[in-house]
């Protein structure tokens, strides 16, 4: 009896190696590596720790190298492990995205974790996981495999922010991050169970087939109803995790009570993701209950306008007041999340391009900002105040202008990548022609003076303020680096737009079903 | 064709970005080394000039659009780096040029502590400038518009007196919130102008308009009609475009007589570019950001702010408002509000300035007012009155420029700006009284000096429209006189009460050497005006055909057998035609 059943079960096995071989590499790649820098951190000597984030770099290296070679392979969407991954434009662009992510993150982190005394090796193994997790939820084609590695990446992130577990910021902010995060996944969860409980299926593009059969049949009034409930059940942790108004009173304290690397990697890896699935849900999955703005029928775009004003303005005000670095990007990374669902609303393709390049062009100008602020931590000094940046200019000049580039891209001045991705998220809105959307897009843009005010005093406290302390900031060699690479990107993409906005088509052919 | 020859050694190109390569390369300098980064600077400024100069040979008979570079800059949204100026744009580009080399040159003494950013600043300033002047494509254009705005406030909020770091961000907020929200007005007409030709239910009749508009602009110039007619060809397929000639040939085209893009649209996209451009100008009441970024910043940052940045929000209004959408400007309702602003401007800037004890600040105030008359000048929508505002550009870069220098003199000397500190320096400084009375007079008006030139075109034209504006406009030059002589009096005449005064030594020769260009200028243009006029007049006129169109007689082809009354002709027309 259990042969026979091995004998059956062989084919399977089988079938899903061969899917792995073909669909996961990158990912399983990444899970490789991580699991070998967690042995690795028992062979090393304490002053060889910096191994293990050479080896992740390695590891991630790796991973991009495959993810290069599907971009070729791949030119249609490839379904695989019955139906519950896709690999597609869509799903490339944003693994690319966190794999940059977190390259970057690893690259700040090194010489940040010597300073901390924290060098450890599962430090960068659970980058390593996090990251995989948010592959596989760029992969998702079902609500299963989408909540199994939104999962992987939470734990992942909640143990990173209580990393430095002698203070007591950081458990703090972990305890807080780990209450609200598992009440969202069970919010996720239950609107989950109640289109499940709707449609008996967890496949999203069967989800979308039965809704609509469903609306067309039978008792549209009480199958509307749940659909709608289930929908606004999944939004609400997806706010969440983007940190958007009204659900974001968690991104302050975690980003400020995180270790400041992890901060960085929180503020652009995660987010990216959690707005990967976010399409990936509400476009695949539920896009009958997209609903419009005439008034005629109320669905998500209308809730997630409500939310984008909301979360724009909100993160905009309560940045003003801000005196902490940290906390101050925490704000703003908010208002950003309010920037983003622009893209999602506008629903055509410049609104989509606009939502994947901005995360993209997000990634080079938010931890390159945060780069700095890392660079800021040294011995004795936090380096997490705005005055602690004052007369930056005359200690490390590069430093100043670099964060000033960084800055000015994510107020949106031209010719800076943050140029690019405002661009289409208005862009996008303009085109759809609704006077609502008008009006958004014209709180989007005051949205975007305002938020100059706050990112000017950065500026005005590099190179308009007496400096308090003469010591130059020591960098480290991989420090630099990121940032040179991320104002050169932040620059190339600003200048000449053209190759980058053609790789997030990539991305946007699928959300548009060409 | 010397344009052709030109174009094909990217003149434009070469003015607008060779600021920036002298930035870059002053990046490669010790910062210590002070006095050679002092004379790169002021070199690198005389060669920026240099290609700008060549620009002179613009064809006045050709007209419209020339010197074009066109380039695929980014297919997937249709910007293109598409550069080219006609009369208006070249005039504005020497003075940008002319004024860069000498806020390069003011800055000898007076800057002193971070020289190296001082100049790389100044210098991409500069670029930012030259390249909102040249851009023949939005998208280009919104950039180098926001792109300026950063290096003027670093030169305003590091190099400024003690108000500094509000005036500083005052400034950038302000104009940052006018150019977004002229961004969203870009993009409604970028995405209406494909939709109207290619998806519109009378899109062939639209098209057909359209292109007979284009012709009408190009008139004979052909590159230029290619640039528009490319555009226009994308568009029919569905493809947007930036093209800004293009955008005007749709709103100049009519569709039974009615334009293409209604008017409530009209309406709204004007109050887009409006609240940018009415900043920028500043008109009231929009206005208060200027005097405490003109007093705060150092004296080249004042020059460049006053004698070009300025001229950016009325050459705005003249590029895009009046030709991209004609029946919003000349809609009675719209011309109300601008013209009660623009004479609310010219009367209580006035009034203001002559309430002024900060020397400099009466200046900035002055400029509130005479910008004021150059857009009652635009708005009274006629030949005469737009060729005198845009004279008036010029002559107000040139006029106030030199009363900042003049200020910026004192200062340097005496450290304070308050005209109660100062008497009797006609005394000491004799030299320097008659360069402050040439440009007093050449900002009053006086006739033979530039200001007058402008001020009367400006008037006649006003006059024509309606006589009640032009009392209140000649209310503002009375009181213009006012304030200015006042100042003088006060300032040049009487004994020298302070003892500090006493010694103070007269221009040297670094400054005579900014003053007497602009002091020649004065009289050039007050003198002998009609070289400068004959540049933009050609330009002008089509302008206000586009806006008015069957004006003054004029029949325009694609609207046959419109009201036309009968006018005189314009006198700058006159000038410019005869004895050409």
């Amino acid at each position: 009896m259990n042969i026979m059943l091995l004998i059956q079960a062989k084919p399977d096995w089988q079938v899903l190696a061969q899917d792995a071989a073909r669909l996961l590499m990158p990912e399983m790649l990444v899970i490789l590596f991580a699991c070998f820098v967690l042995v690795l951190e028992f062979m090393l000597t304490p002053e060889q720790r910096r191994w293990a984030a050479y080896l992740s770099l390695a590891g991630l290296g790796a991973a991009g190298l495959s993810l290069a070679l599907m971009f070729v392979k791949f030119t249609t969407a490839e379904v695989g492990f019955y139906e519950m991954v896709v690999v597609d434009g869509f799903a490339l662009v944003f693994k690319v995205i966190f794999l940059l992510a977190a390259i970057f993150t690893i690259a700040l982190s090194i010489k940040f974790l010597d300073v901390e005394n924290e060098q450890r090796g599962e430090y960068y193994s659970l980058i390593l996981f996090a990251t995989a997790g948010m592959m596989f939820m760029a992969s998702g084609a079902d609500l299963l495999s989408i909540f199994i590695s939104f999962e992987l990446m939470a734990l992942t992130t909640y143990i990173l922010v209580a990393y430095l577990k002698r203070d007591r910021r950081s458990n703090e902010a972990a305890m807080k991050y780990f209450l609200l995060g598992i009440f969202s996944s069970g919010i996720f969860l239950y609107g989950m169970s109640l289109i499940y409980g709707l449609t008996a299926e967890t496949n999203l593009t069967k989800i979308a087939d039965t809704l609509a059969r469903l609306a067309r049949q039978q008792a549209p009034q009480a199958t509307g109803f749940v659909a709608m409930a289930g929908m606004i059940f999944i939004a609400a942790a997806m706010f969440f995790k983007i940190a958007a108004v009204p659900f974001h009173m968690w991104c302050p304290d975690a980003y400020e009570g995180a270790p400041t690397s992890v901060t960085a990697f929180m503020s652009v890896g995660p987010k990216a993701a959690a707005f990967a699935i976010f399409a990936r849900i509400f476009i695949d999955g539920l896009p009958g209950l997209r609903g419009d703005l005439t008034g005629e029928s109320f669905g998500w775009v209308g809730l997630l306008a409500i939310v984008s004003a909301l979360t724009m303005t909100w993160g905009n005000i309560a940045a003003l007041t801000q005196n902490s670095a940290k906390r101050l990007m925490a704000y703003s990374s908010i208002s950003h999340a309010g920037y983003l669902l622009l893209g999602l609303i506008a629903g055509n393709e410049t609104g989509y391009i606009g939502l994947v390049i901005y995360l993209f062009v997000y990634v080079f100008m938010n931890l390159g900002a945060w780069g700095v602020i890392v660079a800021q931590r040294r011995a004795s000094i936090l380096g997490e105040r705005v005055d602690d940046f004052n007369g930056l200019i005359h200690r490390s000049p590069g430093m100043a202008v670099m964060m000033t580039i960084f800055l000015l891209s994510l107020t949106g001045i031209p010719p800076t990548a943050g140029f690019v991705g405002k661009y289409f998220l208005f862009a996008g809105l303009i085109e759809t022609g609704n006077a609502w959307l008008i009006a958004l897009c014209v709180l989007a843009v005051i949205n975007t003076a305002i938020s100059l005010y706050y990112y000017a005093r950065f500026i005005k406290a590099m190179f308009m303020s007496d400096v308090k302390e003469e010591e130059p900031l020591a960098l480290s060699t991989s420090l630099r680096a990121t940032l040179v690479t991320a104002t050169v990107m932040v620059l190339l993409v600003g200048v000449y737009p053209r190759p980058f906005i053609a790789f997030t088509e990539n991305a946007t052919r699928h959300l548009l079903g060409l | 064709m010397n344009e052709q020859i030109l174009a094909q050694y990217h003149i434009l190109t070469i003015v607008t970005w060779l600021p920036a390569v002298g930035a870059i390369i002053l990046l490669f300098f010790d910062k210590r080394r002070k006095a050679g980064i002092r004379l790169f600077a002021n070199l690198w400024a005389v060669l920026c000039l240099i290609p700008a100069l060549f620009l002179v040979t613009y064809d006045r008979h050709l007209g419209g659009i020339q010197f074009i570079e066109d380039v695929n800059w980014i297919p997937q949204i249709g910007a293109r780096y598409q550069l080219g100026v006609d009369g208006i744009s070249v005039v504005l580009i020497i003075l940008t040029a002319l004024i860069g080399v000498i806020a390069v040159y003011c800055s000898w003494d007076y800057i002193q502590d971070r020289v190296k950013e001082y100049y790389i600043l100044l210098l991409l300033l500069q670029t930012g400038i030259l390249g909102v002047f040249a851009s023949m494509d939005m998208f280009l254009f919104y950039v180098f518009w926001e792109v300026m705005l950063v290096p003027m406030y670093f030169i305003i909020g590091v190099w400024g007196s003690e108000n500094r770091l509000y005036a500083a961000i005052k400034f950038f907020l302000y104009t940052l919130v006018g150019s977004v929200v002229m961004l969203l007005a870009i993009l409604k007409l970028y995405f209406i102008f494909p939709e109207y030709l290619s998806q519109h239910p009378r899109s062939e009749e639209i098209l057909r308009s359209v292109t007979v508009a284009a012709q009408m602009i190009s008139g004979e110039n052909e590159s230029m009609l290619r640039m528009i007619q490319f555009a226009i060809d994308r568009a029919a397929n569905g493809l947007p475009t930036f093209n800004i000639m293009a955008m005007q040939a749709l709103g100049t085209a009519r569709l039974d007589g009615q334009p293409v893009i209604p008017l409530d649209l009209q309406i709204w996209l004007f109050a887009g570019f409006f609240l940018s451009f009415a900043i920028k100008v500043p008109m009231f009441p929009f206005h208060t950001w200027l005097p405490d970024a003109h007093t705060e910043a150092p004296t080249a940052g004042s020059v460049i702010l006053a004698g070009i940045l300025l001229k950016l929000g009325t050459y705005g209004f003249v590029r895009f408002n009046l030709p991209i959408l004609p029946d919003a400007s000349k809609d009675p309702r719209v011309i109300q509000v601008m013209v009660f602003l623009a004479i609310m401007g010219i009367v209580y800037g006035a009034l203001v300035a002559m309430a002024q004890r900060d020397w400099k600040r009466l200046v900035a105030y002055s400029s509130v007012s005479h910008m004021g008359m150059i857009m009652l000048g635009i708005f009274a929508l006629n030949e005469n009155a737009l060729n005198g505002a845009v004279l008036q550009m010029l002559n107000h870069g040139i006029s106030t420029s030199a009363l900042f220098l003049i200020v910026g003199v004192v200062y340097e000397r005496r450290h304070t700006r308050l005209i109660a500190d100062y008497s009797g320096l006609s005394h000491v400084m004799p030299g320097f009284a008659a360069v402050f009375m040439i440009m007093t007079m050449s900002s009053i008006g006086l006739p033979m000096l530039n200001g007058f030139i402008g001020e009367f075109l400006i008037l006649r034209g006003v006059f024509e429209e309606n006589k009640l504006w032009a009392a209140f406009a000649a209310t503002g030059i009375v009181l213009g006189a006012g304030y200015m002589l006042w100042l003088y009096q006060r300032t040049m005449f009487g004994q020298v009460t302070h003892e500090a005064n006493k010694k103070l030594p007269d221009l040297y020769k670094r400054e005579w050497a900014y003053f007497l260009p602009l002091v020649f200028l004065a009289f050039w243009i007050g003198l002998y005006p009609k070289p400068v006029l004959s540049y933009f007049s050609k330009p002008v006129e089509i302008i206000v055909q586009q806006v008015r169109p069957g004006y003054a007689g004029k029949e325009l082809p694609i609207r046959a057998g419109g009201p036309s009354r009968k006018r005189a002709v314009p006198i700058a027309a006159r000038h410019a035609n005869s004895g050409e």
